[in-house]
C-alpha cells in the first residue's frame, strides 16, 4: 500500500530525514518509535503533503501512485489520513461543518453524491457514541477550547467518519489518561481490516498494548535504525534508545 | 513557508464585480465649491429658506476647518475645487413620479447590481430607496409603508413633504460643526434617505437604500436621517457600489439616527465601493460620519457593518447613550486587501444611568493593506452602572499587511464596568493545512476560516443580507490557490 524509498527531506535548510525506507502492506499496523527530534513527525507531515518540507531525494508510492506528486488535499481524498499531534483550533467553524465538508470532498472525488444531512448526522452520532463524546461537541468550533484529550478524540472521530485506507497517527496517544487511551485505541482497532493500514507514531509502548502492531520501527537521526516485531517495543521500554544509537556504525 | 504565503496572496486577489459605467446623460454642476454652489444645490432642490441658511452656516464653518490627519491612512491631498458637487441623471421630463417613469437604463443598472427594485423587492419584502450619484431614483413600497404610518422616502421628498420633522431633527445628532467631512456634507449634501417610524409601530419590512456613484469626478454626499419614535422599531440596510475609475472619488456621507423611549434601530451596512485596482490606483475615499443617539429610556441602536470596499475608509458609527438603560451595539467586519486602507471603529458615549454597550470588531488584512480599529468608550460621571464590552480581533493574510488597534477609554464613573479583549492572528498555515489534509480545497478552506472568524458579526445581519455578506466575502477572497 505504502512504499517509501530513500526519502530525504530538508526543513528550513536542515536535513531531517536522511533516506527512510519503509513498506506498509494493506491490513498491517506499523509503529514508528524513536527519541525526540528523530524525524517522526516530519515523516508524518511529509507523507500528508506539508509544503514547506522539501523532499530532496527518494520516492513514496501509495497504492501504486506517486504520492509526492499529489497536493495535500488530493492525498486526503485518495484515502490518506493524518491524525495531528497538535490539532489546530479553527474558531467559529463548526466541527460538524468541517467534517461534512471533508466527507463530501472525499465523496465528490470518488464520483459519489453529497451526503444527505440526516444520514450524516446519524453517522456522526453513532461514531461519537463510540468515541464517548458528548452531544455538545456537535455545536462547538473545530478544536475550539478543547482539552488535549478532547482534541485527540476528535482526530480519531474524524478518522472513523472518513474511513481512510491509510491512517497515520502522530502521537495520538500522548496526553491521554488511561480511559481515554482505551477509547482512542478501540477507535483505531475498529478501523483495522484487510484493506486498510495504520502507522502509529508514538513515544510510548503503552499504546501498543491496546493497538497491537505487526511491526515496530525505530527512527533515529533521520533513518530507520531497527525494525522488529512487537517485542522490540518492550525492549525499547526496558532499555531506552541508547543501545541502538551506540550500535550504529557512524 | 513562503510558497504558502503566496498562495494566500493569490487567493485574495479580488476582482471587482460592480465596476461597470452606466451611459446616461446627467445634469451636473461644474467642479468647484463656493457659496454660489451651495445656493445652487439648494435651489435645484427647491429647498425652504431654513435649509439654505443651515447649509451656508455649515459651509462657512467648513472653510475655517482643516482636514483631519489623525487617522492611520495616507493619501494625496484632495482638491475640493476639482469635484462636482451635484450630478443627477437627466430625466426626459421632470423627476420620475413612479417606477414606470424611471429611466430603464437606470433600472438595468440596479438589476446588474442585484438590487431587488421591482417584483423581487416585493418577494423579498424589502423596501428599497436607490440613490444614483446625487439623487434618489425610486422608493419602492411607499404605499404599504404608508399604511403603517412609516415614512420612507428620499431626503429631498422629506424636505418637501415633512419640513418640520427635518427642521427638528436634522443636525441634532451630528451638528454641522462636528467634523470636517460632516461640515462639508452639511453644506453640499444632495440627497439621501429619510425614515420616520411613528410611536408604537414596528416597521413591517426591512428598509434598504442602495447607493451608487456613477458619474466621473463627482463626490457623493448623501444624508440619511432615521427617527424611531416612542416604542417604534426599524431595521435598515444600506449597500454601496461604484464603477471602476482610475481617479479617486470622494464619498462623504452623514447618517443620523434618533431613538426615542423604548425605540430600536438596527442599521446594517454592506459597503462595497470600488477599492481601487491591485496597485492601489483609483477607488473611493469613504469618509463617513455615522452617529446614533439613544435619546429615550430603554432605547437601543445597533450598528452592523461589513466593509469590503473603498480605497480608504474613515468611519466610526457611534452611539450616544443618553437615555437611562439604553443600549448601543457595534458589530463590524472590515476587510482590507491590496492597497486598501481602513481606519474604522466606533465611539460609545455613556451619559445615562445603566447604559450598556457592546463592541465586536473583526479586521481582516491581506495584500499590502492597513487595517486599523479605533474606538472610544467614554463613561461620563452621570453614567452610573454603565457597562461596556469590547472585543477586537485581527486576522492577517500574508506577510505584507498590517493591523493596528487603538482603543481609547475614558471612565469617569467608578461604578462602571469596562472590558476589553483583543487578539491578532495570522491565517494559520496550520489551519489551512489541517483543512487540506481533510480533503477540503484551499479556496473552501480559506472561506471557511474567514467566515468562522466573522461569524459573530454575520449573525447580527438580517438573514438575506447575511447571505449577501458571506458571498461578498467569498468574492473578495476569490482567486484560487495555485
Amino acid at each position: 500500500m505504502l512504499e517509501i524509498s530513500d526519502l530525504t527531506v530538508r526543513v528550513a535548510g536542515k536535513e531531517i530525514l536522511k533516506g527512510v525506507n519503509l513498506k506498509v502492506n494493506a491490513g498491517e499496523v506499523h509503529a514508528i518509535m524513536g527519541p525526540n527530534g528523530s524525524g517522526k513527525s516530519t515523516l508524518a507531515q511529509v507523507l500528508a503533503g506539508r509544503e514547506d518540507y522539501e523532499v530532496t531525494r527518494g520516492s513514496v508510492s501509495f497504492e501504486g501512485r506517486d504520492l509526492l506528486a499529489l497536493p495535500a488535499e488530493e492525498r486526503a481524498r485518495a484515502g490518506l489520513f493524518l491524525g495531528f499531534q497538535y490539532p489546530v483550533e479553527i474558531p467559529g467553524v463548526n466541527n460538524v461543518y468541517l467534517l461534512k465538508a471533508a466527507l463530501n470532498a472525499k465523496r465528490k472525488a470518488a464520483g459519489e453524491t453529497e451526503v444527505d444531512a440526516y444520514e450524516f448526522l446519524t453517522l456522526i452520532r453513532q461514531k461519537m457514541k463510540f468515541m464517548q463524546m458528548s452531544e455538545a461537541f456537535l455545536t462547538r468550533g473545530v478544536n475550539e477550547g478543547f482539552s488535549g484529550g478532547e482534541k485527540k478524540r476528535n482526530e480519531v472521530l474524524q478518522m472513523l467518519v472518513l474511513e481512510p485506507k491509510l491512517a497515520i497517527l502522530d502521537e495520538t496517544d500522548s496526553g491521554l489518561d488511561i480511559d481515554a487511551l482505551k477509547v482512542v485505541s478501540a477507535g483505531v482497532n475498529s478501523l483495522r481490516d484487510a484493506k486498510r493500514a495504520v502507522v502509529l507514531v508514538t513515544h510510548y509502548q503503552r499504546l501498543l498494548d491496546y493497538v497491537v502492531p505487526d511491526q515496530v520501527h525505530v527512527l533515529s537521526g533521520g533513518r530507520i535504525v531497527k525494525s522488529g516485531d512487537r517485542s522490540l517495543a518492550h525492549e525499547l521500554e526496558r532499555r531506552g534508545y541508547d543501545w541502538l544509537l551506540e550500535s550504529r556504525v557512524a | 513557508m513562503s510558497s504558502k504565503s503566496q498562495d494566500v496572496e493569490a487567493l485574495v486577489g479580488q476582482k471587482y464585480r460592480h465596476g461597470f459605467i452606466t451611459d446616461i446623460e446627467s445634469d451636473s454642476l461644474p467642479p468647484g465649491l463656493d457659496e454660489g454652489v451651495v445656493a445652487a444645490i439648494s435651489k435645484k432642490k427647491h429647498e425652504p429658506q431654513f435649509l439654505l441658511d443651515w447649509r451656508l452656516k455649515a459651509f462657512r464653518h467648513w472653510q475655517t476647518m482643516r482636514e483631519p490627519t489623525w487617522a492611520h491612512v495616507h493619501y494625496k491631498p484632495i482638491d475640493y475645487q476639482d469635484i462636482s458637487y451635484y450630478s443627477a441623471p437627466k430625466a426626459p421630463a421632470n423627476a420620475p413620479k413612479s417606477l414606470s417613469e424611471v429611466d430603464p437604463k437606470l433600472l438595468a443598472t440596479y438589476e446588474k447590481l442585484g438590487i431587488p427594485l421591482h417584483e423581487r423587492a416585493r418577494l423579498a419584502g424589502v423596501a428599497v430607496d436607490a440613490v444614483f450619484d446625487s439623487v434618489s431614483v425610486a422608493t419602492t413600497f411607499k404605499d404599504k409603508l404608508g399604511k403603517a404610518g412609516v415614512i420612507f422616502c428620499s431626503f429631498s421628498d422629506a424636505v418637501r413633504d415633512h419640513p418640520r420633522l427635518i427642521e427638528r431633527y436634522l443636525g441634532s445628532v451630528v451638528p454641522t460643526t462636528d467634523n470636517f467631512f460632516a461640515a462639508l456634507n452639511s453644506a453640499v449634501f444632495s440627497d439621501g434617505s429619510f425614515v420616520y417610524v411613528p410611536p408604537g409601530v414596528r416597521c413591517p419590512m426591512e428598509l434598504s437604500t442602495y447607493f451608487r456613484i456613477n458619474a466621473a469626478k463627482t463626490g457623493q454626499f448623501e444624508r440619511t436621517l432615521i427617527i424611531a419614535a416612542e416604542g417604534a422599531s426599524v431595521s435598515y440596510l444600506e449597500g454601496c457600489t461604484a464603477p471602476m475609475r482610475d481617479e479617486n472619488q470622494l464619498h462623504a456621507a452623514v447618517v443620523e439616527l434618533v431613538a426615542l423611549d423604548d425605540a430600536q434601530i438596527k442599521y446594517s451596512t454592506v459597503q462595497n465601493w470600488y477599492p481601487g485596482d491591485a496597485n492601489g490606483l483609483g477607488g473611493i475615499y469613504n469618509f463617513v460620519t455615522k452617529r446614533g443617539e439613544c435619546r429615550g429610556r430603554n432605547s437601543k441602536i445597533s450598528w452592523t457593518q461589513v466593509e469590503t470596499g473603498s480605497a480608504i475608509t474613515w468611519k466610526y458609527p457611534s452611539c450616544v447613550l443618553k437615555g437611562e438603560n439604553s443600549v448601543g451595539e457595534f458589530y463590524s467586519v472590515a476587510v482590507a486587501n491590496n492597497y486598501q486602507q481602513a481606519d474604522t471603529g466606533t465611539k460609545m458615549i455613556h451619559i445615562g444611568r445603566n447604559t450598556k454597550s457592546t463592541i465586536v470588531s473583526k479586521g481582516i488584512s491581506a495584500g499590502h493593506a492597513e487595517n486599523t480599529y479605533r474606538g472610544l468608550v467614554k463613561i461620563l460621571p452621570s453614567a452610573a452602572g454603565a457597562r461596556n464590552f469590547t472585543q477586537c480581533d485581527s486576522l492577517l493574510m500574508g506577510p505584507k499587511c498590517a493591523a493596528h488597534t487603538f482603543p481609547y477609554m475614558e471612565v469617569k464613573n467608578p461604578t462602571a464596568t469596562v472590558e476589553h479583549e483583543a487578539s491578532t492572528s495570522k491565517i494559520g498555515e496550520d489551519q489551512l493545512f489541517y483543512c487540506l489534509q481533510r480533503g477540503i480545497s484551499a479556496e473552501d478552506a480559506v472561506n471557511m476560516i474567514v467566515s468562522g472568524f466573522c461569524k459573530v458579526v454575520f449573525k447580527e445581519l438580517p438573514m438575506e443580507f447575511a447571505v449577501e455578506a458571506q458571498n461578498l466575502l467569498s468574492v473578495s477572497l476569490e482567486g484560487a490557490v495555485g
